[in-house]
């Protein structure tokens, strides 16, 4: 951007228009620093709030796996878990489809059916958390129990070892359920950021590739996807930083158990959906530190997600400027 | 020779299973946008009735509609954007008019889109603590503030990638007639960036008409006619929530209705920023 000089520098501009210009300058940078003040005050309140956590169950709170509010024992390991589970199946279904959905919009699609294709696959990104929820719950798990659990508990369920991922009844909500979700929630974060990331790959590129006599495919996998390795992989993490904060949609669907079982198909509970759950009913301080302290260990597993994908999205943008 | 063929012909077969299967996910992802919006008409169709919206959220079993939600929703949306928007307007401006890069500046754009995704139960949980446990009570005022800064993201990133849009030419011109800089940037820029910006403030409206996860820490709900917004307030969401999970079946009806005049609400809205950037960079 070419430098402006500012009022100051200027001796003709004196009286209100030079206060104007100071006061106006400073309210944009106030504001600025409120931003880094938001986030600061976020942490420190997390941190405050779970310091009674900590306190009583140290480090340890981190691999604990007892929740009992009646004894006031409390420990983290139940909801890790399930926010981990959950996101890595809303991250090994959602990454493929994702993917598919950004090659098709860049290399299959008419370009007349670019722009309203776009814009309904990100419909799905303006969908509130909990309508997902309340599909979920009445629509999609009811489904999911009666034609797709069976068939699994069937066919993947009776192979040795892995099977046992599978095993017990259909429940329709669950780990499994809340994953599903999870995938079509992200799949409009990720397979918009990867078709942005697509087009920014020089035409020279891909026409050379094809002159080659490259077919579509091999273009994308060979010449398209090493180019934007840095930006997909960005996008993905930032899909995996919404899956694992998203709350009410698998508050509606996991089922809310605190155990773990080996069972994909058993309910279990996710960081978010516990805080949902229980934190307007905790009763006692340790109950609610411990509350706020699954959120610090959210709020921390995030951050350092987001941060890498914005990270690595700001590379994407530079190599693409370059 | 033949084999060449052979493996030419398995190369061609290779990319039409695949981008088979790209088509496959798209018509996944339309699928479930379908699926989502066909539910939300054929069950919340039958709970739109004129008494939707005179009546207030009913007792089990008897009839009711969810006035008191819908304008409990309607007023911390207005107030959540009424303080957000300007913040982040402001915000986006230091960034993309007076940081031109820095350090500061980069941090405090890195920060925001960092927030910009951030699971909004933790910033429920902050407003908990920062309001809800010093006053003492769930609030309505608590409810905005956490919608105020889930707005402050998004106008900033939208105000940021709008205003680098503006051409130089327009501030040096402006510059030259002796314009304080002040000046520049709000009868210039934002007039050139107005659109986008626009977009921008719709996009939050319809980010945070959905937000449920913080509203149940900051305003809770109320079951009854209530204005004061220093009480908790009923509001679509929590309402939506705790109906759906109700085992009463005309409560799960509301929560339907609810949810498809959300959905409605936000759809709309998503659709018209668009329409509106739209025409925004078809002028350009």
């Amino acid at each position: 951007m070419v430098d402006i000089p500012s009022s100051s520098s200027v001796p003709r501009l004196r009286g209100p228009q030079h206060l104007f210009d100071g006061l106006f300058r400073g309210a944009t940078l106030f504001f600025g620093l409120f931003i880094l003040l938001i986030l600061g005050g976020v942490a420190l309140s997390l941190v405050v709030g779970s310091s009674e956590a900590f306190r009583i169950f140290g480090l340890k709170f981190l691999w604990t796996d007892t929740w009992n509010p009646a004894t006031n024992k409390f420990g983290a390991l139940v909801p890790i878990y399930g926010t981990i589970v959950t996101s890595i199946i809303a991250m090994v279904v959602g990454i493929p489809l994702s993917f598919g959905v950004a090659v098709f919009i860049t290399e299959l699609c008419p370009p007349l059916l670019k722009r309203p294709l776009s814009i309904a696959i990100e419909l799905l990104a303006g969908i509130p958390s909990i309508i997902y929820g309340i599909w979920g719950l009445f629509v999609f798990a009811p489904f999911l129990q009666e034609y797709v659990q069976p068939f699994l508990i069937k066919t993947l369920g009776a192979i040795p070892g892995f099977g046992m991922l599978f095993a017990g009844p259909p429940f329709g909500i669950g780990i499994l359920t809340a994953g599903l979700i999870l995938a079509i929630m992200v799949l409009p974060f990720i397979s918009s950021i990867m078709r942005d990331v697509f087009e920014t790959v020089p035409p020279m590129l891909r026409e050379s590739a094809y002159g080659l006599g490259c077919t579509t495919w091999e273009v994308v996998w060979r010449v398209v996807l090493p180019y934007t390795k840095v930006g997909v992989v960005g996008g993905i993490m930032l899909g995996l930083g919404r899956a694992m904060g998203e709350t009410m949609a698998v508050t509606f669907v996991i089922g809310n158990a605190h155990r773990i079982t080996s069972s994909l198909m058993a309910p279990g509970t996710t960081i978010s959906s516990a805080l949902a759950n229980e934190f307007t009913e905790a009763s006692g301080s340790t109950y609610q530190s411990s509350l706020i302290a699954l959120g610090l260990i959210l709020f921390v597993i995030t951050f350092f997600v987001l941060a890498a994908a914005k990270y690595m999205l700001i590379r994407m943008q530079r190599q693409a400027g370059n | 020779m033949a084999k060449d063929l052979a493996r030419y012909a398995r190369r061609r077969r290779k990319n039409w299973v695949i981008l088979g299967l790209s088509l496959c996910a798209t018509g996944i992802g339309l699928f479930f946008l379908g699926a989502i919006i066909f539910s939300l008409l054929t069950e919340g169709l039958a709970a739109i009735r004129p008494s939707l919206f005179t009546k207030m959220t009913p007792a089990p079993g008897s009839d009711g509609g969810l006035l008191n939600a819908i304008y409990g929703s309607a007023v911390m949306t207005a107030v959540g954007t009424v303080v957000g928007t300007p913040i982040g307007i402001l915000v986006g401006t230091y960034i993309a008019e007076y940081s031109r890069g820095n350090k500061l500046g980069q941090s405090i754009q890195f920060i925001n889109d960092v927030l910009l995704s951030a699971p909004s139960i933790i910033i429920g949980l902050f407003v908990y603590q920062l309001l809800v446990v010093p006053m003492g009570h769930f609030s309505g005022w608590a409810g905005s503030t956490t919608l105020a800064i889930l707005v402050i993201p998004v106008v900033t990133r939208t105000t940021v990638d709008m205003l680098i849009l503006v051409p130089n030419a327009l501030r040096e011109a402006a510059a030259a007639l002796g314009t304080p800089k002040w000046k520049i940037t709000v009868s210039v820029c934002y007039r050139a960036a107005r659109q986008g910006m626009l977009t921008g403030v719709m996009l939050a409206v319809a980010r945070i008409s959905g937000e449920t996860a913080p509203l149940l820490f900051t305003v809770l709900s109320n079951q009854f006619w209530s204005t004061d917004m220093n009480r908790p307030i009923a509001n679509l969401p929590v309402v939506i929530s705790n109906f759906a999970l109700s085992p009463y079946p005309d409560w799960q009806r509301l929560a339907w209705g609810g949810a498809l005049l959300i959905t409605l609400t936000i759809l709309t809205l998503n659709i018209t920023a668009r329409f509106l950037a739209n025409i925004g960079s078809a002028k350009q």
